[in-house]
């Protein structure tokens, strides 16, 4: 059997960390693009949308993320759509982001004062130019800090994708616990690489979250 | 023909049947002043004329075109009648100026440098042109109310809908605000507003609409309606002032 240095542990659970990161990076972006479309199906005047992406909202958040994983990755297959771990991993992440970020950004729109939606309905502005112009400039303001500590829950969510099969940072420590027999050093050594990605995300929404406050204008 | 023509307009929240039956035009030019009780339906009336509020009976027409829900009429309808809040609801995140440009930029797809010209000429007017660049927290609240006023007539209106502007002012910048509401009076411009300045409705406006639990109780030129209160209700009401 091989010998692993406690460098060589590290070393290999660093190279599976890129793929946290990246997977991170994917159901960030993708989950935020597809969060606003949500947002504004949300926030907007249709009522049929709005049914439409509370339920959406609400079948997201009342399962777990497990079983979503599960169901993208085995039920892909079962349509016929062999689909590699990956790519299960990374959709079912950015559909769980989309539906979080979009509620926590839901709160942030409806924190802004209703006049402001009066006023700028009374100068003729749609509901797109509301968002546009007027509101989203000030909720932005005050999503800045939840939407950064909420990033925290993502790089944690990725560990779940091990299950099915995707090699991140929790799958590789699981492999190298298996040719190393050594659980505690390597689980350990995989948490602190998980703690130094999320301690800094977590950190700087507190920051800016004090700053924010502090600079209450927002020029 | 009338500029505004409300006619048989109701409204109700649930059970509670706020504008029962109100009758009312104005012409272009007209200042006409809503006085009543709180509660008697004031700001609903207004805000029905914008389409802040649907209407559950009647009809509005404003310079011939009638006000229906759908966004298209809603749009048509705000750019020729403009409203100004008693909470100024300015854009915190723009300086004066920029809340200005914002509706002619984005709505009517004015360019910058027009609307900047015009937003200039407009701030000038409510005597604010050199307060083009402070936000609105760095301005008091009866500058904030004048540019809110410079914000709706950039638009180009035809009539403005005032609800209780001065009402959230302290008392020594109730003056400024009257002053430039009356300077646009006195250039022809369509008014309606809610105020609880009598001496201001009894100066500049031509007609005093007394309202009284959802319907016109009384309607006249100030001279008469102050004078002689027919009803005992407006009695009372002046009465109680
Ligand atoms: N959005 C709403 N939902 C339910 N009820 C409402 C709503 N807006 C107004 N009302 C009710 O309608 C009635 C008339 O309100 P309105 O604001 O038009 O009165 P007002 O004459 O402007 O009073 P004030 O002088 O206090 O401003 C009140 O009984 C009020 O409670
Ligand atoms: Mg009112």
């Amino acid at each position: 059997m091989i010998q692993f240095s406690t460098w060589d542990i590290l070393r290999n659970l660093l190279f599976a960390a890129e793929w946290t990161i990246l997977l991170s990076l994917v159901a960030f972006v993708g989950g935020g693009a597809l969060g606003l479309i949500v947002l504004f199906a949300r926030t907007g005047r249709s009522t049929l949308l709005r049914r439409v992406s509370i339920l959406y909202i609400e079948l997201i958040q009342g399962t777990p993320l497990l079983m979503q994983l599960f169901l993208s990755f085995f039920g892909l297959a079962l349509m016929g759509f062999d689909v590699p771990p990956w790519f299960a991993a990374g959709l079912s992440l950015t559909l769980w982001t989309s539906a979080f970020l979009a509620e926590i950004w839901r709160g942030c729109v409806e924190a802004i004062p209703r006049g402001q939606w009066e006023a700028s309905s009374s100068l003729a502005m749609t509901y797109f130019e509301q968002m546009r112009h007027v509101v989203l400039p000030q909720a932005l303001r005050i999503a800045v800090p939840p939407t950064v500590g909420f990033s925290v829950q993502v790089v944690k969510g990725t560990a779940l994708t091990s299950i099915i099969g995707f090699v991140e940072l929790s799958k590789a420590a699981t492999m190298i616990t298996n040719a190393t027999f050594q659980p505690f050093l390597v689980y350990g050594l995989a948490a602190l690489v998980y703690f130094a990605l999320c301690w800094p995300l977590s950190k700087s929404s507190q920051i800016l979250e004090r700053k924010l406050n502090v600079a209450h204008r927002n020029h | 023909m009338s500029l505004i023509a409300i006619t048989e307009v109701r409204k109700r929240f649930g059970d509670n049947e706020v504008l029962k039956g109100i009758n009312l035009d104005v012409e272009a030019g007209e200042v006409v002043a809503i006085i009543g009780k709180s509660g008697s339906g004031k700001s609903t009336l207004l805000r029905c004329i914008n389409g802040l509020e649907t209407i559950d009976g009647g009809s509005i027409m404003v310079a011939g075109a009638h006000l229906a829900p759908d966004d298209a009429h809603l749009r048509a309808l705000r750019l020729k009648v403009g409203m100004i809040f008693q909470s100024f609801n300015l854009f915190p995140h723009l300086t004066a100026g920029r809340n200005v440009m914002l509706s002619p930029m984005v709505v009517k797809k004015v360019s910058a440098k027009e609307a900047e010209a015009e937003a200039r000429a407009r701030m000038e007017q409510v005597g604010l042109g050199h307060k083009f660049d402070a936000y609105p927290d760095e301005l008091s609240g009866g500058q904030q109310q004048r540019v809110a006023i410079a914000r709706a007539l950039a638009m180009q209106p035809l009539a403005l809908l005032c609800d209780e502007i001065t009402s959230a002012l302290d008392p020594e910048l109730v003056n400024e605000v009257l002053q430039v509401v009356g300077k646009l009076a006195g250039e022809g411009m369509t008014l309606m507003m809610v105020t609880h300045e009598m001496r201001f409705a009894r100066e500049v406006c031509d007609r005093v609409v007394f309202m009284h639990q959802g319907r016109v109780h009384e309607i006249g030129p100030p001279a008469e309606v102050f004078a002689n209160p027919k009803t005992p209700e407006l009695q009372q009401f002046l009465g109680m002032l």
